[in-house]
């Protein structure tokens, strides 16, 4: 061991600004792409206080419709590529090695690239705001030909920034699935992975999948726009709804993308609290990966109004409802594994059952979705709103959350303030439903979404939601301060604060090392930590 | 406490606006026609099972948080796996899936195949309006936000004792009445051909539970066949640019008779029009009409002043000033950037409006007369 501690000092991290700049170590990269999410996601959420500020009454008060645009469609793109994917990554970069008893990720020089583009890629994508013509207002689905042909010059900077994030994502899934399959411990079988692990692997390959899928499609809006190409454009042959299949062949996996590592979280969290093992580890796997096969065949149903034969609109239907089957199979799972425990209510074990439960209330709203008659009612209005924030803000952020509760002692080596973390839990659970619950009735009641202004008997449940909004807004403050005190003035705390928590990661002393496992943990030692014991 | 005075006023606002909450209410509309009833049928259908699952699922979750919990003494039980359990987990919720999936296809396919229609009306979607041609009638009309609507949006601009006058005025149809209702008769099979000059727009009309995208280059069919005489009223549906929340949609569904007389009274407009169109017209008949066109159709972006805002200015133009027209005509009708075109105006009124443009605003340009826009299309 004495090895090991002076072949630490040696690799140790640098000092200074640069260390964060030249880093290859997984844990210093992890961080940057959590306060890089972080910050991005203060950006984003400012953007949805300008949104519910001006819908908070009736009447444009604040701001010029073209500018309420560009907020709602930056909100989306910051929000889903600039806050939860890149979160998700920074996760996966502080727990895979450890998980998996490797000393680092496997590409670690290709790391610390894929999260230097972020920065760029983000400064780019906010930068068109101070352009001539403003930023892009077509909405974070970018429909042709209203990005293209209708679009503000700033869009080829919009496009830019795509394609680097596109970059990011690509190298970062690559990275997790050669340390997955190859850094892993030599004792440890695929079956004796953690759910995390397992989920980010999968999810990795969503991202190989259809990222360049993504790049295909903003590359056609660009010779579109500017090499007169007709791609969508219906004037030059073109086709507009062949640009909505390829974007949600990229979007609808990229939904998966963003909830999977949330369900591996949580199949943490909840077996910890409980103090009973996971139930059906083995189904979960299946199910993890069965949902990320139906990923890839169901993405027209955002399509139904497009003018879809019956039959696609039949078959998208029915795929689409069978994702219902597997999503079930978890919540079911998890329910079994808190049933009969010895249950106690940390702050991450509030955040991952409020996870559960709101989580399955955007299941509920998503399968009614997916009833394509139904649909017809539902589609780009408010109840659509409520339901992708319900998966996506107290499914996929409500996951990170917890997940930094969770590791954040194992991170920083102290404990957060439990009271004070408490206190910040209760107040964005309640002020989250205040804020998307009442969207579903001003859906359901006909108010379309992506509106600076509406009639008046939407009124009411807009005020409702805007407080609530404003609420959720300033919980984040909290937040902030929460985890700085913890970083800060936390009391230290021991290698496993979780009496009953599994997983390689507890073994390692509380912060963990700059390098993980110098020497890889026995076959004992895997089995103990499993999920599966 | 300025705060809670509006919390309580908003309160008071959501017990008193129950009149305008009856009219759409929490819930989707059942709407008008068979197919909407049937959607509102399913969609509660699907609703229900939601809510027994929900019931079930989190019923048994805060059973366990309640009763199985370390406080409580609870002793951890070692279970985790059970194959019959996962069976039964998987195969109840398809069963279920495909009990809900037989009245959804029935109905998504009386949707989506249709017979034979009574009538057509074809729907082309613009930025930011509609407009609405019956192919067989020979009428066509183009519907547009309502005024009182667009001085409401102007007076609420002027502080809160205008705003809420203006909103007074303009009641419980703010932001959904138009100039010109869409107006079909009553118990006949209606088939709608949409689609669109620029974007995607998407029509909708929660009342027929007809919404369907409206895309350049193609054409995509819908039908309803109101049952119930009365006005109803819907909003574009898919993100078209600026103006987007303000291109509602408002259908007038009537007798048959009083149809077949709005037929005539339309028709012998259309003649009218036509015949105006050929004739010389004076300066003032030109200014008069091209002032109403104007301001409903481009104040919007070029200011009531023409002093420019999200379009350039045409006060002092060199485009809207001197003795050549054309391309100031070239751009109202091919449009120009983010200009729409507007060739689907006829020629007396391009003529008027454009007019307007070059004689309004302290500018000094040439009069036009319809016949220069016959030549210039």
């Amino acid at each position: 061991m004495s090895y090991t501690a002076a072949h630490d000092d040696h690799h140790g991290p640098e000092k200074g600004l640069l260390r964060w700049v030249k880093t290859t170590n997984h844990k210093d990269i992890g961080s940057l792409y959590m306060w890089f999410a972080f910050a991005m996601l203060l950006i984003g959420g400012a953007f949805a206080m300008g949104i519910r500020a001006e819908l908070l009454q009736p009447g444009l008060q604040l701001m010029d419709p073209q500018f309420f645009n560009q907020l709602t469609t930056m909100h989306g793109l910051i929000m889903v590529f600039g806050a939860i994917m890149p979160a998700f990554v920074g996760l996966g970069n502080w727990l895979i090695p450890m998980m998996v008893g490797a000393p680092d990720m496997a590409l670690p020089r290709m790391n610390n690239w894929s999260f230097w583009i972020l920065p760029f890629a983000g400064g780019i994508l906010l930068s068109t705001f101070f352009m001539e013509g403003g930023a892009p207002a077509f909405g974070w689905t970018f429909y042709a030909p209203l990005s293209t042909t209708f679009a503000p010059d700033s869009t080829d900077f919009f496009i830019f920034a795509v394609h680097l994030l596109g970059f990011s994502s690509i190298m970062g899934a690559i990275n997790i699935i050669a340390t997955v399959l190859n850094m892993r411990a030599p004792e440890m079988r695929l079956m004796d992975m953690p759910l995390f692990v397992w989920t980010w692997l999968i999810t990795s390959f969503l991202l190989i999948g259809a990222m360049p899928v993504l790049a295909g499609a903003v590359t056609m809006m660009l010779t579109d726009r500017n090499f007169g190409t007709a791609f969508f454009d219906a004037t030059g042959g073109g086709d507009p709804v062949m640009f909505q299949h390829i974007f949600w062949f990229f979007g609808h996996p990229e939904v998966y993308i963003m909830i999977l590592p949330a369900f591996g979280v949580v199949s943490h969290i909840i077996p910890t609290f409980a103090r009973k093992p996971l139930f059906g580890y083995s189904s979960m796997v299946y199910a993890t990966a069965s949902i990320a096969f139906l990923s890839y065949i169901v993405w027209a149903h955002h399509m139904f109004l497009t003018g879809m034969p019956v039959a696609g609109e039949l078959y998208f239907m029915y795929a689409t409802m069978l994702i219902a089957v597997p999503t079930g199979v978890k919540v079911f799972n998890w329910v079994a594994t808190m049933w009969k425990g010895s249950m106690t209510f940390e702050t991450p074990m509030l955040w991952a059952l409020s996870f559960v439960f709101l989580f399955t209330i955007g299941g509920f709203s998503g399968l009614m979705l997916g009833i394509a008659p139904a649909d017809i009612q539902y589609h780009d209005t408010y109840f659509v709103v409520a339901h992708f924030h319900y998966v996506l803000v107290t499914g996929a952020l409500w996951s990170i959350i917890a997940a930094t509760f969770y590791w954040l002692p194992k991170w920083c080596g102290n404990m957060y303030n439990e009271k004070l973390a408490k206190f910040h839990f209760w107040w964005a659970m309640i002020s989250v439903n205040v804020l998307f619950f009442p969207q579903h009735f001003l859906g359901l009641a006909g108010m379309p979404r992506r509106i600076p202004d509406y009639s008046l008997q939407f009124a009411d449940f807009n005020y409702i939601s805007s407080i609530g909004a404003f609420s959720f807004g300033l919980s984040f403050i909290l937040l902030t301060y929460i985890v700085i005190d913890c970083i800060r003035n936390g009391t230290p705390s021991e290698a496993r604060p979780w009496d009953s928590a599994k997983g390689l990661e507890w073994t390692l002393p509380s912060p963990a090392p700059y390098h993980s496992f110098n020497t890889p943990p026995a076959r004992a030692v895997i089995l103990e930590e499993s999920q599966h014991s | 406490m300025k705060r809670l005075l509006t919390l309580t006023s908003a309160l008071a606002a959501l017990v008193s606006s129950k009149a305008a909450l009856a009219e759409y209410g929490l819930n989707m509309t059942q709407g008008i026609t068979e197919v909407s009833q049937d959607i509102y049928d399913l969609h509660m259908m699907v609703f229900w099972v939601c809510v027994v699952i929900g019931v079930v699922v989190f019923g048994a979750m805060f059973y366990a948080i309640i009763v199985h919990r370390k406080s409580k003494g609870h002793k951890a039980a070692h279970f985790h796996e059970s194959t019959l359990v996962e069976f039964i987990w998987t195969g109840v919720p398809i069963v279920i899936l495909v009990l809900m999936a037989i009245p959804a296809s029935k109905t998504l396919i009386e949707i989506e195949v249709l017979d034979k229609a009574d009538m057509t009306i074809k729907v082309t979607g613009h930025q930011w309006k509609w407009q609405y041609d019956y192919p067989e009638e020979g009428i066509g009309f183009i519907s547009n936000l309502s005024q009182s609507s667009k001085d409401a949006i102007d007076d609420r601009k002027k502080g809160s004792d205008a705003k809420r006058e203006a909103l007074d005025a303009d009641g419980d149809t703010y932001l959904l009445s138009v100039d010109n209702h869409l107006v079909v008769p009553v118990d006949t099979t209606i088939r709608f051909l949409i689609t669109s000059n620029d974007v995607i727009h998407n029509w909708w009309v929660p009342a027929f539970a007809v919404k369907q995208d409206a895309n350049p280059g193609f054409i995509n069919d819908a039908w309803a066949k109101p049952t119930v005489i009365g006005t109803y009223r819907g909003q574009c549906a898919e993100l078209c640019g600026k103006e987007h929340g303000f291109m509602p949609i408002v259908v007038d569904v009537v007798s048959k008779a009083d149809y077949a007389a709005w037929v005539a009274e339309q028709q012998g407009a259309a003649a009218a029009a036509a015949e105006a169109a050929t004739q010389q017209w004076s300066e003032d008949d030109l200014m008069a009409q091209g002032e109403t066109l104007y301001n409903t159709n481009c104040a919007g972006c070029h200011m009531t002043d023409g002093s420019g805002g999200y379009g350039p200015a045409i006060k002092g133009s060199s485009i809207s000033n001197g003795n050549d027209a054309d391309e100031h005509l070239n751009i109202v009708i091919n449009g120009k950037n983010g200009m729409p075109s507007f060739k689907m105006l006829g020629d007396s009124d391009l003529a008027a409006v454009i007019t307007y443009e070059r004689r309004a605003f302290g500018n000094t340009g040439s009069i036009v007369q319809p016949s220069d826009v016959t030549s210039a299309r």
